[in-house]
């Protein structure tokens, strides 16, 4: 394998320097017959890892495949990507996970962690078999039912205790079903103006609350996926305090996007957990930044183009986010002084590594640490054409906005998976 | 006036006047022995009906034929919408057609809206799921000028299933408009989160309320809320939001009731308080018709000349 030399380069934005990169890690000298790259001026990040990823892949190759994908979060600056368990058929058995596993291997792109479900078909009655998951090839660690909850106490309860024998951790989608049936959006003046079934917040709080109190009480792990509301930061935050085993993920729409959008009735804007008020986006903010949330999770979740458009009540909901992410990131974070780039490679890399127990992503870019790495223009600005995606999903809410930031390159274990903004 | 009709907030002080001041006219119409204007003649105007309302429907028919525009109408039942296709599709075969405007109803909120996004003729609103309704909201701001005098300054109690009402959201953003000061009247489970934003004001207790109201507006109960949960029984909503004879007699001499239609009497409105001389159900239905024709005629871009130039 031949090595990098990457000119000009500033790690975690500190001054320009030089990184080497050797055989797929980090080393401190030019390596022989090593490529030069005119990195002048570019941030360098540890590769991002995704926490929260649907690849669609097997079941609805119409709206994504494995690729395609991973192809997009390449382009994203990422290079570990966490896929959802909610495909068809369900992730919820040790073969289905090994077949995602081995997807991602052959794509290449970016390396693919299958998450299991935590129930069998996510019917939220009867465990999957957990520890197969954990011990086939996939070597699963992130359990979720995504897209549905976990709602039952006792299920909840004994998933988490379960996952203790090989530190597995549950992703829960909170959301109380009873609170929400039918729910489209929102539930405040948006909402009731709008004439649309709302999503309240106390339906996702009282689950993190609930799971909270669970996972201290058996001593499991458990990670909040996508949590959208002052509430949740307020209950995260406890539990933190208390010591108790719990971290939590935002998505950058979340931090950018408020239900104002709703108003267009357009269909891109419709995701769960809906799109909360302008407070909500504040206090996401403040809880990144200073580490009640842990991390930035993209909740990329591709759409076939019929399922969008549509009127509100009948489209899917989900928005696409692997190539709009570190964007939107910079822009509600990094852009308003709430995280600096170190901050941003904490966020975006290192906690969900850890979170995800993965040992060789969310390093260092330090000599002898495996060369996963992403090349960020800061002072570029571009605006954002569905059309141009990877993904096969259309279903950007950023659509024709201009955000600030681009990816340059992406190196996965020292080899270019994306070069000059382009597919290597 | 805008291109398209889709909630009442489309509608600036001045149109909403425009509007009523244009049924009026047109109502005369209906008094002659023959209804028709040529002003429409050579448009097209779909009636799009997503969901069944044959009251809706037919006076948005009647409203369209008497200007003497062609009509169509094009309903789920028996259409290629029951058979699948999508909004979108719907719209492109109209928009192919030629529809000069589109009248749409529909169970979803919002579908008025998307509508207007993929087509080029004008869109009016004719209900949608539990959003607007801003020709009813029309027609009985026309009804309490007719009865009344006058919208400004009246108080309208607004009584019923707030939460799921198209009727409700339209006629509070129409009556703040056109300066009337409303109160919704429900049970708390009837009103949205969100209410204390309206620009309206908010009680629990109907009693209260009618010494108070020149008009009550009230909302039909729809079945399934019957059974939803969202009150204990039908006979102790009757009770406390229901208006019978007793609470008729707390309204002031010249009050008004409303109902939009169809109604559950003996539930939300008793039959004598129904068909007294308070009620306005029936001239509602009437006023439906020279409102429709009012905002088809002002969308479509209809000269008032016409109208004075006399029938056909």
């Amino acid at each position: 394998m031949t090595g990098w030399v990457l000119d000009g380069v500033r790690p975690l934005g500190a001054p320009p320097t030089t990184l080497y990169v050797e055989d797929g890690v980090f080393v401190d000298t030019a390596p022989a017959g090593a490529q030069t790259y005119d990195a002048g001026g570019l941030i360098a990040l540890p590769g991002l890892v995704d926490l929260h990823t649907h690849l669609r892949e097997p079941g609805r190759e119409d709206a994504e495949t494995v690729e395609t994908g991973t192809l997009a979060a390449a382009l994203g600056g990422f290079t570990a990507v966490h896929a959802m368990a909610n495909t068809e058929p369900v992730a919820d058995v040790a073969g289905v996970v090994e077949q995602v596993w081995r997807l991602g291997q052959d794509a290449g792109h970016c390396d693919v962690h299958p998450v299991g479900a935590v129930t069998v078909g996510l019917r939220g009655e009867h465990l999957a078999e957990l520890g197969a998951m954990a011990e086939s090839a996939a070597r699963v660690r992130v359990f979720s039912d995504d897209g549905h909850c976990v709602s039952d106490p006792l299920v909840m309860r004994r998933a988490l205790e379960y996952l203790r024998a090989f530190d597995g951790v549950i992703a829960q989608h909170a959301q109380e079903p009873r609170l929400t049936e039918g729910a489209q959006m929102n539930e405040g003046a948006q909402s009731s103006r709008l004439g649309l079934a709302g999503w309240p917040a106390v339906a996702e709080e009282a689950v993190i609350a609930r799971d909270c109190l669970l996972a201290a009480h058996v001593g499991g792990r458990v990670h909040f996926c996508h949590v959208s509301t002052a509430g949740s930061v307020e209950l995260v935050r406890w539990a933190k305090g208390k010591g108790w085993n719990v971290t939590a993920e935002v998505t950058p729409h979340h931090l950018f996007l408020t239900d104002d959008e709703v108003e267009t009735y357009d269909p891109v804007f419709k995701v769960n957990p809906p799109l909360r008020t302008a407070d909500d986006v504040a206090a996401l903010r403040a809880a990144l930044a200073d580490g009640t949330i842990d991390v930035v999770a993209t909740d990329h979740a591709p759409h076939a183009l019929e399922d969008k458009e549509t009127e509100w009540a009948a489209a899917s909901f989900g928005m696409t986010g692997l190539e709009t992410a570190v964007s939107v990131v910079i822009a509600a974070m990094i852009e308003t002084g709430h995280l600096d780039w170190a901050g941003m490679a904490d966020r975006m890399s290192v906690r969900p590594s850890r979170i995800g127990r993965l040992t060789g992503q969310g390093q260092p870019l330090t000599p002898g640490a495996p060369a996963n790495l992403v090349l960020i223009d800061a002072d570029a600005s571009w605006t954002v054409d569905p059309r141009q995606s990877a993904s096969r999903g259309r279903n950007t809410p950023f659509a024709g906005r201009t955000l600030p930031g681009r990816v340059v390159a992406t190196l996965l274990r020292g080899r270019a998976t994306v070069l000059d903004g382009k597919p290597a | 006036m805008n291109r398209h009709l889709l909630s009442a907030a489309d509608l600036s002080r001045d149109d909403a006047v425009l509007v009523l001041d244009t049924a009026e006219e047109l109502a005369h119409l209906a008094d002659r022995p023959i209804k028709k204007l040529p002003t429409l003649r050579g448009r097209t105007v779909v009636n799009l009906f997503f969901e069944d309302s044959t009251r809706t429907r037919t006076s948005f028919e009647v409203a369209a034929k008497r200007l003497s525009a062609d009509v169509i109408n094009f309903s789920a039942k028996g259409s290629s919408v029951s058979k699948g296709e999508s909004l979108k599709d719907t719209a492109l075969t109209l928009e192919a057609m030629g529809a000069d405007a589109v009248v749409v109803r529909h169970s979803a909120s919002g579908a008025p809206h998307r509508l207007a996004h993929w087509i080029r003729g004008s869109v009016v609103n004719a209900g949608d799921g539990t959003h607007e309704h801003p020709t009813q909201a029309l027609l009985d701001a026309f009804t309490m000028r007719q009865r009344l005098g006058r919208v400004e300054g009246l108080h309208v109690a607004v009584v019923g299933d707030v939460l799921h009402s198209r009727v409700a959201r339209s006629n509070v953003l129409l009556l703040h408009t056109l300066g009337a000061d409303v109160t919704l009247v429900a049970p708390p489970t009837l009103l949205p989160v969100g209410v204390e934003t309206w620009p309206c004001n908010v009680s629990f207790d109907l009693d209260a309320v009618l010494p108070k109201s020149d008009v009550v507006m009230m909302l039909r109960v729809q079945r399934e809320r019957m059974y939803g949960g969202f009150f204990p029984t039908t006979r102790e909503y009757a009770r406390r939001y229901g208006v019978d004879g007793r609470r008729m007699a707390l309204l002031p001499d010249d009050a008004i009731v409303m109902h939009p239609g169809p109604m559950n009497r003996g539930v939300e409105i008793a039959a004598e308080v129904a068909d007294s001389v308070r009620s306005t159900i029936v001239e509602q239905v009437a006023n439906g018709v020279s409102v429709r024709m009012a905002v088809l005629y002002l969308l479509l871009g209809g000269a008032l000349t016409d109208v004075n130039e006399g029938a056909v």
